[in-house]
């Protein structure tokens, strides 16, 4: 569409050095125009995924009784935050066209250390929160040394991340196979996943999130507004606010309306925290905007002056960290810890929840959202087909589907935006 | 003459182990001139111009930059001097926008450690203003997005903002059609008006012709010689690529014998 802009006038502009002609102010485009304009270029965005979603969810509404109540909602929240925590990791690492396989073995390692700095008796008994912070911090550390071993050493993602998938696997088997199961008593860490917020507290919390993104967003209206440079139309601005106020809302209305558990669940206060914090840390921020960089141009990003291995490093410990997180929250959901811990199809689930979410394999494309979005999509779809009575395999068949059809129209998108520019 | 001379390399030799790139070669580029660099293929062109953008070290010879002996040892060295390369293959990331390239290592920030977008997309707008860039519809598109010429212009742009003193273009035309070309070459020419010291390396000898002040010739890793655009013409500049022979000819003065330091 750019190039239909290069018309012979104003490229005959150009070669008169018409230096009066100044780039005209873009008039703000309608939202239908924009979308157009997006969808042209390879932009989906969320909207193919969000009426997917929907269809789910009608879909599963009419074949299983229980399916669309609130208590199951409720449930759905919990049921997703451990495979969301590590997606929204998954999707830092797609960013620089990394891999990261050891996130579930990580997340059991992670479960594995708050279970044992929890367990009374043991001589190294912690309370809750500091067995949480450690077991994150432990996870994170890992991270940095695999991430070091890829930015430093050279040594490909996929191998080395294997290496840890096999060695964490390794080391959970060998302290499980002695201790069996490890029961989690400490209030703090179970309350990770099974406390709910009373009625009040969620409306709070919901009037609080609204609150802080329409300040933030009026926010950088006015900076953008002194800077004299324009703004988008303030009626999709405006929509945006409203969305989130109705999803906020809706989501806390729905949780104080189920019978158990009731209220607003605190693990899904703590995605979204962790999504606010960092979607920050990708867009505004200059260790974001590296990210980025890095993941469209290695070479563009060492030359202007990025420490390319610096950020392989970083990014690499925000996906351990996440995997920590996600691995205390499962854990806490169990309230135990058990051989199978950090396996199954936890890893496979965060992968495929980033890529369903929009966040392309190949670096550089992506948002931290789509790790929400996309397991909220995994964790509907097995939820559905559990509740109306269908066996695991058709659950990993159609999750399997679900992640071709998602990925399958990334790349026909991403096609049509090569013919689209130059 | 020489108290506006910007740029002055002395006997510079560099070697990848058992190949000679370069033999003791003199270079120099004046402010507010276009110095034209050609040669064949594996002249040594583009070991010359990474010399002094500091990605490669050298293993000979003296730089001195506004009259000065430097040492540059790393591309940031040369970004303190005020060195900026422009490569062939453009360094744009084609997944980031307009401003985002040009402030790509160098983003502003606000008091709470923030990008400061606005204040990165109005000097932007201004930076490509100042530059006559007016084609891009608009700069929050990606680069990807944009044409050839488009983004060969945001690459000088991106060059030109940090108050660079050099400006080095590796085969800026090289994959532009005509109307893109004169495009960028009317960029080059208001560069040098700048009072900015431009390096053109290319291979199109009509192009050099049309904006080059001086033209410095390089034939299997030695300069052999330098011309005045006025007073030479394009078979001999030919001739001088395909048969040179290393003198030090007009121009170069004659302490450029250096010593090995």
């Amino acid at each position: 569409m750019t190039t239909e802009a290069q018309t012979p006038e104003a490229q005959a502009e150009i070669v008169g050095q018409d230096a009066a002609s100044v780039p005209a102010e873009e008039p703000p485009r309608s939202l239908g125009g924009r979308i157009v304009d997006n969808v042209k270029s390879g932009n989906l965005g969320i909207l193919p995924i969000v009426i997917g979603l929907a269809f789910i969810v009608a879909f599963f509404s009419f074949k299983a009784t229980n399916f669309f109540t609130a208590d199951n909602f409720n449930n759905i929240i919990v049921q997703m935050t451990g495979t969301t925590m590590l997606a929204f990791g998954v999707v830092f690492v797609l960013l620089l066209g990394e891999i990261d396989l050891s996130i579930g073995y990580l997340s059991g390692i992670a479960a594995l250390t708050v279970a044992e700095l929890q367990l009374p008796g043991s001589g190294h008994q912690y309370p809750g929160l500091v067995a949480i912070v450690i077991a994150v911090g432990l996870c994170t550390f890992i991270g940095g040394v695999q991430g070091s071993i890829v930015a430093l050493v050279g040594v490909p993602s996929f191998v080395v991340t294997l290496a840890g998938l096999l060695i964490w696997q390794g080391v959970i088997l060998q302290v499980l196979e002695i201790k069996g199961v490890i029961v989690i008593q400490d209030a703090w860490i179970n309350d990770m996943a099974v406390y709910h917020f009373s009625k009040s507290a969620g409306w709070i919390i919901a009037a609080a999130v609204t609150g802080l993104y329409a300040i933030g967003t009026l926010g950088s209206i006015l900076g953008k507004r002194r800077a004299g440079v324009a703004n988008r139309n303030p009626f999709l601005i405006g929509a945006k606010i409203l969305g989130v106020a109705v999803a906020c809302f809706g989501t806390v209305a729905i949780c104080n309306h189920a019978n158990v558990p009731n209220g607003l669940p605190l693990a899904g206060v703590l995605v979204v925290i962790f999504l606010l914090g960092l979607t920050f840390l990708a867009k505004r921020t200059p260790f974001g905007r590296h990210v980025y960089a890095v993941g469209g141009s290695a070479e563009a990003a060492r030359r202007a002056g990025i420490s390319v291995a610096r950020i392989r490093i970083l990014v690499f410990m925000i996906s351990g960290g996440m995997a920590g997180v996600g691995g205390v929250i499962l854990a806490a959901r169990l309230n135990s810890v058990d051989l199978n811990v950090g396996g199954g199809t936890l890893l496979l689930d965060a992968i495929a929840a980033a890529v369903i979410g929009g966040t392309s394999l190949f670096g550089g494309r992506g948002e931290v959202r789509s790790g929400l979005i996309g397991a909220l999509v995994i964790v509907t779809v097995s939820n559905g087909l559990d509740t109306a009575g269908y066996k695991t395999g058709t659950i990993y068949i159609v999750t399997g589907v679900i992640l071709l059809l998602a990925v399958t129209l990334d790349t026909i998108a991403r096609r049509l935006q090569v013919r689209s520019g130059r | 003459m020489s108290e506006s001379r910007l740029l002055q390399i002395r006997g510079l030799s560099k070697s990848f182990g058992s190949v000679q790139a370069l033999t003791d070669v003199d270079f120099e580029v004046r402010d507010g001139e276009v110095m034209s660099l050609v040669g064949d293929n594996g002249a040594g062109k583009s070991t010359l111009i990474k010399c002094v953008a500091g990605i490669h070290g050298y293993d000979d010879g003296e730089i001195d930059f506004d009259g000065k002996r430097v040492h540059i040892h790393g591309p940031k060295d040369a970004a303190k001097l005020g060195i900026e390369v422009v490569y062939q293959d453009l360094a744009l990331c084609d997944n980031l926008d307009v401003v985002q390239n040009m402030y790509l290592g160098r983003e502003t920030r606000d008091w709470l450690f923030r990008l400061n977008e606005p204040a990165m997309e109005q000097r932007t707008a201004e930076t490509l203003k100042s530059l006559a860039v007016t084609t891009i519809r608009s700069i929050r598109q990606p680069v990807a997005s944009l044409s050839g010429g488009q983004r060969q212009s945001v690459a000088v742009a991106k060059a030109v903002q940090w108050n660079s003193r050099l400006v080095i273009l590796d085969e800026p035309t090289a994959a532009l059609g005509v109307a893109q070309t004169e495009q960028v070459l009317a960029l080059v020419r208001r560069l040098a008006e700048r009072g900015l010291a431009v390096v053109l390396v290319s291979h199109n000898l009509h192009d050099i012709f049309e904006v080059a002040t001086r033209i410095t010739v390089l034939r299997l890793g030695r300069n052999v010689g330098v011309y005045e655009r006025e007073k030479t013409t394009q078979q001999e500049i030919v001739q001088a690529i395909t048969a040179g022979a290393p003198t030090k000819v007009s121009g170069i003065p004659a302490a450029a014998e250096a010593p090995a330091s």
